[in-house]
């Protein structure tokens, strides 16, 4: 059999091989693009003068708004986003021209003679702020479950507080870029980075004036995305497109890091109030929750985050009566956007939160709570689905007992008490996260499967390969769906005129549903194949698989094999290819009423946080990290366990190191590597252990192996709480507040303040 | 002309002197392995090799391309991961690979080459010198678990590594056998870079001047202190420790002359940059670049070190800041030596840095503090420096002033924290607002001092 593999890349990335959208070699003629943007959070564009950048030697032209060809729009869900500034800014490092340059010093030097005079507006860059002054992206959405207001006068404890979590830069290493050159027919080839090749074909399409079919978009793999390339690679694929077709010339578009951190948005920052109730036994009796989402200068995929919030705004719990209110709000900052979890997170932190202010009033353990409202099966989510295989319990209590909690919770108070300047602290961090896009239409994908007569696979899919090991799941599936060997098998780069219509790889469904739609691929081709076989074999009813290349009959080895019956079916005129379909059914959602049945199957899991907090100097370390997650029956051991490993320490970072500072009037100040910090080497546990769930059960989960893109990433959120526990350790009476990320600073004035 | 030997080939460029090393290899070379993931020194997607004669032996270390200006090149053996690459995988390659090191793939080459730098580094050979080498490589996918794993493999792989160690790398496939006569061949190369005007821009090791003003390094004329051998060098005289001015972080980390007047000096230096950075940087640069959290500086001004100039102008170094970026020297004048005194073997040194990421990250404050109590507990001598607090590092002198003389006890401390505390004049700012910065230095002064008083109660 095939030994275990992760990422089928490996090989080619480790000698750098591998190639990125900058490591194409270039035809000649190339045009480099520099975007000039602005320098101003909001403010309009009182005059503009590039005539003398313009005659810089080595500029081809500088292209404004009025160079576009088609329509001057990129929004994705709601049309109010400009590809290029026309007479008002909206954001600091918004576009607003397009240098085409011979080489990157030209365009360089045209920059700093482009002549731009702003007369400013307000800058708003506080979501409440918007709100109160009436600036939403989009309608207000609430999901209700029972009666709160009802329910709080039977709670016996009532508490209420506010949240705060900050933004997360994608920092994938890849930065944002395209590569475009003209082909026949008025047509573009794109090489993009992007998660979403149909987003950025459509938004050529449309900035172009083209039709779709003039458009081809092209990912051979991306150097990370984690959502900040699921709408916003379009941008840049829009940019190089346009040069491409104008100068019928070559064109290409990378950002410098600091551009990419200054022009795309982000994960969106929220502000939240909260509102629970409890009753003697603890438990949850009603919840109310208010979100502020800053949403940034225009909506992007703010509206459907703002929708996943609300889904899991009650985590892994059952609260019977649930009032949760988002509002999406327009502020100045770069549109921000999906990052893995896509509002998820944002909604959990504010419950765990909700809980853990509920348990330092009542002087208990916020364990207590948490573990007395896990879901069980038949309850109901505010939106009305109902739980099923639910694994809330099984994975708690497996943590709990192989990690000994209570005599963990002794030895960190005995570590306490005993020490003066170094305090520890733990936390239990469950999660439940719904898996399908919560927009239904989404949920579909198609496939395209060759045989070649040599016996050898091509397969292509809608999906994007960015690390996450789709493409390993892809040919797994493949070849078990085959009953050939690995090596047969080629995964073709992502290309829109293979594969139409895609949705982007996002939420964590995109080996479930690819995956599918190569099963169909494969069954097709399967029924012609095996048609053929029983015809020259002269079978009957026998039954016949191919197993390890190798043709079966009734389960018995037969001297026929993969390659001599392809190339006889082959030239028996048998088709060999095949295009499969998939579309997740069950699922449902009625907007109108905001109930239904968003979600294929949940992922559970729970993590166990414990940290050292140095009271001195207010660092800390994070010890271990245990968790046990439902991965389903993994399919892929290696590739699931860097998901879960890596989505824990990205988390991290958004709690704990990871700070997005803008300025009051817009300005990103966090606008480097040198001023944003993500988890290094050091800064990550220093141990890590995931165990996994294995379960069996039948769901609509890819070869029943759950999807794990984005479910860990919320097992950071313990961090938090682990690191905020310590300081009470040692300063009970710190006014430390709900507010994310817990960053040195943080925890430095925490430590030392005063009620 | 600049000459070296890039991979196996010998390279003889007119490129521009201050063009990087990085968009040589991969837009002039197409040598497209070596990524670009941020230009700042700060990612390591850029990692190479680079090879120089120390000490007459020809020793690897790992840099940063992006901020490595093509003249540092001269007479050097450069290696990108084309330049190790085998029919089969190396066992660092297929370490990332079995233990799925890597994901999106993008990090990877650069974690590829710093293990391969550690594989070939004769001394390095526990697992924390493999994290160590790999402390400037950043991952945004994988976590880093998978790579500590790499790393383990490799570990277990070179305990049987002998001391003549170039064949056996070659015999195990670490690197290919062309490198065996790297060393005869770069023989043949001049070691200097071309003579250059008076006019010409100063360059060390360019991790401040690439970040800050690439593109006037790119187009200047520069003048390579790096590797001028009178620049080199760590030597004592007359109880004076005397250090050429382009003498890089990892080697007045690793002289055995340093590392036995500070006993912690490993520890401090881990905080200062990341391995590849420290590479590269010197302590003149260091200096010259003037920022108000500059490590060395500040670590320099604790020991009350005076720094020469080419012409032969000398002055403390507490002297030298002026205001922000405003330096008591003219513009052709060079650091050529930096001098401070063996401290006294009683003394106490003490260097603490707090940042919002422990390592490679900027300082929100650095202090570093040199003391000596005598016998009845009082302070013979103290210099004590700050960084963060001021618009240029700040040598404490009031403070300094105050404690001098005193009996150590907690009401000097804390009258001593009030002294500091007006002394100093932190902004807000990405690495801290002023409250928390003025709250860390007196934090990170109880921790100079941690040692020889009971803190408990001044916290
Ligand atoms: C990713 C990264 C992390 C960093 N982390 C840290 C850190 O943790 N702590 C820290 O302190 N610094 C840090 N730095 C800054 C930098 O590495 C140091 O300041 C370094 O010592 C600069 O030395 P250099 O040789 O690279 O200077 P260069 O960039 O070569 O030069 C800096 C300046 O000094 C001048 N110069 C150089 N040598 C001389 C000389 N002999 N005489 C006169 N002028 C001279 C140059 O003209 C230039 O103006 C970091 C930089 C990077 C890129
Ligand atoms: S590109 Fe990031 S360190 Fe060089
Ligand atoms: S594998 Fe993607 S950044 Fe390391």
């Amino acid at each position: 059999m095939n030994k275990p593999f992760g990422n089928i890349d490996a090989p080619n990335h480790v000698t750098g091989k591998s190639i990125y959208v900058d490591d194409i070699p270039v035809m000649a003629g190339i045009v480099h693009i520099k975007i000039f943007d602005a320098t101003i959070a909001h403010g309009i564009i009182k005059s503009l003068d590039f005539t003398e950048a313009e005659q810089v030697e080595g500029i081809v032209k500088i292209f404004s708004y009025k160079d576009i060809t088609g329509e001057n729009q990129i929004g994705g869900i709601i049309p109010d986003e400009p590809l290029l500034a026309e007479n008002e800014v909206h954001f600091w490092g918004q576009p607003i021209l397009l240098i085409a340059a011979e080489n990157e010093d030209a365009a360089e030097e045209a920059f700093h003679k482009i002549k731009i005079a702003f007369e400013p507006l307000p800058v708003i860059t506080n979501p409440r702020e918007a709100f109160a002054k009436g600036k939403l992206l989009s309608p207000t959405r609430k999901f209700v479950l029972g009666n709160t207001s009802e329910a709080f006068m039977q709670c016996k404890y009532v508490f209420e507080g506010t949240t705060e979590s900050n933004g997360q830069e994608h920092l994938y290493l890849e930065t944002q870029g395209a590569y475009a050159h003209p082909t026949e027919h008025n047509s573009v080839r794109i090489f993009s980075s992007t998660q979403g090749p149909t987003a950025v074909q459509k938004t050529v399409g449309r900035v172009l004036g083209v039709g779709m079919n003039q458009v081809e978009v092209d990912v051979a793999r991306l150097g990370g995305g984690f959502g900040g390339k699921e709408d916003q690679a379009s941008t840049y694929g829009a940019m190089a497109a346009l040069v491409a077709f104008v100068l019928k010339r070559p064109a290409k578009c990378i950002l410098h890091r600091m551009e990419d951190m200054r022009m795309t948005g982000k994960r969106n920052p929220y502000s939240s109030d909260f509102k629970i109730g409890l009753d003697e036994q603890y438990k949850i009796l009603a919840y109310d929750a208010t979100f502020y989402q800053n949403g940034g200068a225009a909506a992007d995929l703010s509206p459907a985050i703002l929708e996943r919030t609300l889904f899991h705004s009650t985590n892994s719990y059952h609260i019977p009566n649930v009032t949760a209110t988002a509002n999406s709000c327009k502020t100045n900052l770069p549109p921000n956007t999906a990052f893995r979890g896509f509002g998820g997170p944002q909604g959990m932190f504010v419950i765990e939160s909700a809980i853990d202010f509920a348990a330092k009033q009542l002087n208990i353990s916020p364990t207590i709570i948490q573990q007395k409202n896990l879901l069980k099966d038949g309850d109901e989510f505010p939106f009305g689905q109902i739980v099923g295989e639910c694994e809330a319990a099984n994975c708690w209590n497996e943590l709990v007992a192989n990690n000994q909690l209570e005599k963990l919770q002794a030895d960190i108070e005995s570590f306490n008490a005993n020490n003066k300047l170094v305090k520890k602290g733990y936390s239990l961090m469950p999660i439940c996260f719904g898996i399908s896009f919560t927009n239904t239409m989404l949920n579909q994908a198609r496939s395209l499967v060759h045989i070649y007569s040599d016996g050898t696979v091509g397969v292509s899919t809608g999906g994007v390969e960015m690390g996450q090991g789709l493409n390993a799941k892809m040919m797994q599936v493949a070849a078990k769906s085959l009953g050939i060997s690995t090596s047969k098998i080629k995964l073709e780069t992502t290309n829109t005129t293979r594969v139409a219509n895609t949705s982007p790889s996002a939420a964590s469904a995109t080996a479930d549903l690819n995956g599918k739609a190569v099963q169909d691929a494969c069954k097709q081709i399967n029924e012609r194949l095996f048609a053929f076989i029983k015809e020259e074999l002269k079978l009957n009813d026998e039954a016949i698989a191919f197993v390890d290349d190798i043709l079966h009959i009734n389960n018995i080895t037969t001297t026929h094999n993969w390659k001599e019956l392809i190339l006889k079916a082959y030239l028996k005129r048998t088709s060999l290819s095949a295009k499969g379909h998939y579309a997740t059914p069950v699922i449902n959602f009625d907007k109108t009423i905001e109930k239904g049945h968003p979600f294929a199957y949940h992922v559970y899991g729970t993590a166990l946080t414990t940290v050292t907090v140095d009271c001195l100097r207010g660092i800390y370390e994070i010890d271990a990290v245990k968790v046990i997650h439902d991965a389903g029956a993994s399919m892929n051991e290696l590739v699931d366990m860097g998901q879960c490993e890596g989505g824990l320490v990205q988390g991290i970072g958004w709690m704990t190191m990871e700070e997005v500072v803008y300025n009051e009037q817009g300005k990103l100040l966090s606008n480097a590597l040198s001023t944003y910090k993500i988890p290094d080497i050091y800064a990550v546990p220093k141990d890590i252990d995931v165990q996994f769930l294995n379960t069996q059960k039948d769901n609509l989960a890819i070869l029943k192996s759950k999807a794990v893109g984005e479910p860990p990433l919320m097992y950071g959120i313990g961090a938090y709480f682990a690191i905020r526990n310590a300081v009470l350790a040692f300063n009970p009476n710190s006014n430390i507040t709900y507010n994310a990320p817990i960053t040195p600073e943080k925890v430095l004035m925490g430590l030392y303040s005063k009620k | 002309m600049i000459e070296f030997i890039l991979n196996n080939k010998l390279i003889k460029t007119t490129q521009p002197s201050g063009s990087t090393m990085l968009d040589f290899v991969r837009y002039h070379k197409q040598l497209t392995g070596t990524k670009i993931g941020c230009r700042e020194g700060d990612c390591g997607a850029c990692t190479i090799l680079v090879a120089s004669f120390e000490n007459g032996k020809l020793i690897y270390r790992n840099m940063t391309s992006c901020l490595m200006p093509l003249t540092n090149a001269q007479g050097k053996h450069i290696v990108t991961v084309e330049g190790i690459n085998q029919a089969e995988l190396t066992p660092v390659q297929q370490a990332m690979v079995d233990t799925n090191g890597t994901q999106c793939g993008f990090c990877t080459i650069g974690f590829v080459m710093s293990l391969t730098g550690f594989v070939m580094n004769e001394t390095a050979i526990k697992y924390e010198d493999a994290i160590k080498a790999i402390d400037g490589n950043i991952c945004r996918c994988t976590g880093y678990k998978s790579i500590e794993k790499a790393a383990k493999i490799l570990i277990d792989k070179i305990a049987e590594r002998p001391t003549n160690k170039l064949s056996w790398l070659v015999d195990n496939k670490f690197i290919p056998p062309y490198f065996i006569d790297i060393e005869n061949r770069l023989k043949q190369i001049n070691k200097t870079a071309e003579t250059i005007n008076q006019d010409a821009l100063p360059v060390g090791g360019g991790t401040d001047l690439n970040v800050q003003k690439h593109h006037l390094v790119k187009q200047s004329v520069t003048n390579n202190l790096f590797d001028a051998s009178h620049l080199k060098g760590i030597v004592v005289e007359n109880n004076e420790v005397k250090i050429g001015a382009s003498v890089t972080v990892t080697e007045f980390a690793e002289s055995s002359i340093t590392q036995t007047i500070f006993p912690n000096l490993a520890k401090h230096i881990k905080l200062v940059s990341s391995t590849p950075i420290r590479n590269m940087a010197t302590l003149a640069g260091n200096l010259v670049n003037a920022s108000p959290i500059g490590d060395m500086t500040i670590f320099l001004l604790a020991l009350n070190a005076q720094i020469v100039f080419n012409t032969q102008r000398k002055i403390y170094l507490k002297d030298f800041y002026k205001g922000y970026k405003q330096l008591d020297k003219s513009p052709q004048e060079l650091i050529e030596q930096i001098i401070f005194q063996v401290p006294n073997p009683t003394s106490l040194f003490s260097f603490e840095k707090v940042c919002k990421r422990t390592h490679l990250d900027i300082a929100s404050v650095n202090t570093a503090c040199l003391i000596q109590l005598n016998d009845n507990n009082t302070i013979e001598d103290i210099h004590l420096a700050a960084g963060g607090v001021a618009p240029f590092p700040k040598y404490l002198a009031n403070t300094i002033l105050f404690l001098k003389g005193k009996e150590l006890n907690n009401d000097v401390i804390k009258e001593a924290i009030n002294t500091m505390q007006n002394e100093v004049a932190p902004i807000s700012d990405a690495r801290g607002t002023k409250e928390y910065k003025l709250l860390l230095l007196k934090q990170l002064f109880l921790a100079h001092i941690e040692n020889l008083i009971n803190i408990e109660e001044l916290v």
